[in-house]
């Protein structure tokens, strides 16, 4: 561990948090909310369907999946909320194309800043805290791409580091000595020496920060075992230690089910949502979930019509909001289902995901949104805040 | 063999390659710089890869379509083991300067296709490559050719083609724009849906007379019914197309220039070089080759050492070439392919079409970090044949402090470093000199530690993240 000292705390532990989870793949908007009422549901899907007997009825019309137990018991609660049919026009029906829009907001050319990058340059002009946005896992996702934003991307919170793999810690810690003295800006001249010294040391200390998050961090939540229960428990060490970090980011793939989709649909929900319960038992036991919301979305809804096995790519999907900051409910509707107004097989989204993003930068952030989603969009008011 | 000689044959593998093992820097210093040079614009010399091999591990990559962002580990794959380093540095160059991504085009095949062209053809006449480009399907789809047409004239490719790929903002109007597109209507692919069900065909290029406008157009002062070729044999008259990919060619090889967007506005920080390398452009009229040949054999490339912040391309490769036992394909490729994508370089999936912003914009805290962990890592596996070399060399150096840091310092580049970064790095030599020393004032067996901790210490410097 490359402890030195406590960090500096510079932000209060009201301000507010938002934990983005991406489900990344493709999620099935139609087993995930299930519109248990709707006959044509089951022409549609005759084989990868959820049954009705199964179905974890909302209301009359829709029901979750059966594997989000967990996530019904926090709707009921109030903390959810389903916010239907989100997408925008002329979806391409691409992993990859459709994934770069929900992360930089431009769905027309191609963006090159992420929108939770903007965030942070709002949050943190200066750059004071080199932790604010913190990436858990091993990639640098777009959305938290912008140019001089400092984002730390933890592939693993307990190794986390320069030089981790370096054994043993009495090593690390003479080898990480003798780097500060390298990276010194008394060593070197120019520009891009004095950036590349100033780079190293902000990664010295961000990882000396998040060093402490483990260290300090004890609970009675055992987290289920699975990688995204791995990196939510991540998260609410670095929360729960007071950093600053207002931004998390993390993933979980395997949502795109063209084949074998209900046992892997099941299993993949069933990860989720109690990773997501397991994090917010968690956050409540500390005293510290009410200023932490989290989103979820995926880059498109699938296909209305099964192939058989699963289902391909489509459009509209569905996102959620979970905290006790989220007014829990329904927003928008849910897209209809009857044959002459699908798009090429897909379900139509109703609401731009721009506008859901403007509720969360707005009212949940407290930030200017316009800057942020690139113009002005009418926020359905999921949060209560 | 003079220090001078391997410090300049180091330098240009850096550049026409992903670097080289001091073994393989000494067989090409005993053959000679201009000759080592001709050799690396020859690939054909050279043992080629065979990619079949990768292939009966990995045949899904024959056609990786819409594999999760991994498409790119074939090339990967070929990068860490060629021996024609040139010809795939260049692929490299292309990719950068025509940047296309699945971000849009969707599938890896056509972007491949588009890699493959490069390799094939990249030494050769960049009229061919404007041609072939143009003739793309992956490009076509990605700068919205195929929504150009006779009635409806779609801008994107044919501003591109000024803008970024020929002659730069500010040397054309708008109106030149205009007729340049209105030149490729009809260009188009065929093939482009259904994706769905059953999967996807393979694009093709196509020509639809019915949708080419063949009025007649006015650009860049000419006059006539142009099509595609006779506007680019237009563009390449120019002489802002020589000096614009000459500097492109200079800020990959030579040094980092500032990003391409500010070149309109910022001159070149070599205008001299960049101008030689325009004239010679325009002499062998746009033979890559004889380029490569005259910016390689320079005085300004020979004087630019170190003057590039490496790519991520560049670190990971270079790395895995530098430690060796890399051959067979296996997960660990695949892994090797994730790692450049994390350190920043989505290969096939740039950006934008402006393609990545390189030199110091390479780094920030994140991506540092991943570069200095996975180069120390490799460097301290010994089970790994370049490492032992490296060992083997550095023992045989001497045991004094400084001649172990010298040593190391010689081996890994040979590097240049601020005297105050060797200081310090002889001091964590003493110290750990002092400590490996029992009692008796007898040495302790442990020198291999200490050169490998000294080595993990070289590749975080500052000065290492440099080509």
């Amino acid at each position: 561990m490359q402890t030195t000292g406590s960090p500096e705390i510079t932000t209060k532990s009201s301000d507010p948090v938002i934990v983005v989870l991406q489900l990344s793949g493709g999620n099935d908007y139609l087993n995930t909310v299930v519109p248990h009422a709707d006959p044509l549901y089951k022409d549609y899907r005759p084989i990868v369907n959820v049954a009705d007997e199964d179905v974890l009825h909302l209301d009359d019309q829709i029901g979750f999946h059966p594997s989000m137990g967990p996530i019904q018991k926090m709707y009921q609660d109030g903390n959810v909320a389903i916010l239907h049919g989100v997408g925008y026009e002329n979806s391409p029906r691409s992993h990859f194309r459709s994934m770069d829009i929900w992360h930089t907001c431009e769905p027309e050319t191609l963006g090159t800043e992420g929108w939770l990058a903007r965030i942070v340059r709002d949050i943190d002009p200066n750059k004071e805290n080199v932790v604010t946005a913190v990436s858990m896992g091993p990639s640098l996702f777009r959305a938290l791409v912008g140019p001089g934003v400092p984002v730390a991307t933890v592939e693993n919170i307990n190794s986390y580091g320069m030089l981790t793999g370096l054994t043993p810690e009495e090593k690390l810690n003479r080898v990480l000595t003798r780097y500060r003295r390298m990276y010194s800006p008394a060593i070197g001249s120019g520009k891009v020496m004095d950036y590349l010294g100033q780079t190293g040391l902000d990664a010295l200390k961000g990882a000396d920060i998040l060093a402490a998050a483990p260290a300090n961090y004890t609970s009675d939540v055992e987290y289920a075992d699975s990688s995204v229960g791995k990196k939510l428990k991540g998260i609410a060490q670095i929360h729960l230690a007071g950093l600053g970090s207002r931004v998390f980011y993390l993933d979980h793939s395997g949502f795109d089910t063209h084949a074998d989709q209900i046992a892997t649909h099941a299993r993949l929900w069933s990860e989720v949502s109690t990773a997501i319960q397991d994090f917010f038992d968690d956050l409540e036991a500390h005293n510290a979930a009410d200023n932490v919301v989290m989103f979820l979305f995926s880059e498109f809804g699938r296909r209305v019509y099964d192939n058989g096995a699963g289902t391909d790519h489509g459009a509209g999907g569905v996102c959620l909001a979970i905290g006790k900051g989220v007014k829990g409910g329904q927003y928008g509707e849910y897209p209809s289902t009857k044959t002459s107004d699908l798009d090429q097989g897909d379900l139509v989204p109703g609401t731009d995901f721009r506008s859901i993003y403007t509720t969360l930068v707005e009212d949940w952030m407290g930030l200017d949104p316009i800057s942020v989603v690139g113009g002005n969009f009418e926020k359905p008011e999921f949060i209560t805040r | 063999m003079s220090d001078n000689d391997l410090k300049l044959m180091a330098h240009l593998m850096r550049r026409a390659g992903f670097g080289a093992s001091r073994d393989e820097l000494e067989r090409r210093v005993e053959t000679g710089y201009d000759q080592t040079v001709d050799e690396l614009l020859n690939p054909d010399s050279q043992t080629p890869v065979d990619y079949y091999e990768f292939l009966r591990y990995y045949p899904l990559w024959w056609k990786p379509g819409t594999m999760g962002g991994l498409g790119h580990a074939g090339w990967v794959w070929r990068m860490i083991n060629t021996q024609a380093t040139l010809q795939e540095k260049l692929c490299l160059f292309y990719h950068q300067l025509f940047a296309t991504g699945v971000a849009k085009v969707d599938h890896y095949d056509e972007i491949e296709d588009m890699i493959d062209m490069f390799r094939e053809k990249g030494m050769g006449s960049y009229k061919t490559i404007l041609m072939e480009i143009a003739h793309s399907p992956a490009m076509l789809f990605w700068l919205d050719n195929h929504e150009n047409h006779a009635t409806s004239v779609n801008e994107n490719w044919g501003r591109e083609l000024l803008e970024l790929f020929t002659m730069g903002v500010s040397n054309y109007t708008e109106t030149d724009v205009r007729e340049c597109s209105r030149a490729f209507t009809g260009w188009t692919l065929s093939h482009k849906l259904p994706r769905f069900h059953m999967g996807r065909w393979d694009w093709e290029f196509e020509y639809r007379p019915e949708d080419h406008d063949a009025g007649e157009k006015q650009f860049l002062g000419h006059t006539g019914n142009f099509d595609g070729e006779e506007i680019i044999d237009i563009i390449l008259a120019q002489p802002a197309t020589a000096t614009f990919i000459a500097r492109h060619l200079y800020s990959f090889f030579v040094a980092d220039e500032p990003q391409v967007p500010a070149w309109s506005v910022t001159p070149p920080n070599n205008p001299e070089a960049v101008q030689a390398i325009a004239d010679n452009l325009m002499a062998s009229d746009y033979h890559i080759g004889t380029a490569l040949k005259f910016i390689l054999t320079s005085d300004f490339f020979k004087e630019s050492v170190f003057a590039k912040v490496k790519n991520p391309t560049e670190v990971v490769i270079g790395t895995l070439r530098l430690v060796g036992n890399t051959e067979r394909p296996s997960p660990e490729t695949m892994q090797w392919a994730t790692d450049i994508t994390n350190m920043g370089q989505d290969l096939l999936n740039p950006p934008s079409v402006e393609g990545w912003h390189s030199g110091i914009e390479w780094i920030n805290s994140g991506t540092l970090m991943k570069r200095t962990n996975f180069t120390a890592e490799l460097i301290s596996d010994r089970s790994r044949p370049g490492v032992t070399s490296i060992l083997d060399r550095v023992m045989a150096a001497g045991n004094s402090p400084e001649a172990l840091v010298d040593a190391c310092l010689d081996v890994m580049g040979p590097l240049e470093i601020a005297p105050e970064s060797r200081l310090e790095l002889i001091e964590h030599a003493t110290a750990l000199a002092n400590e490996n020393t029992n009692g008796n004032g007898a040495k302790n067996t442990d020198s291999i530690s200490t050169i490998s901790e000294i080595l993990q210490l070289i590749v975080s410097l500052r000065e290492f993240q440099f080509a």
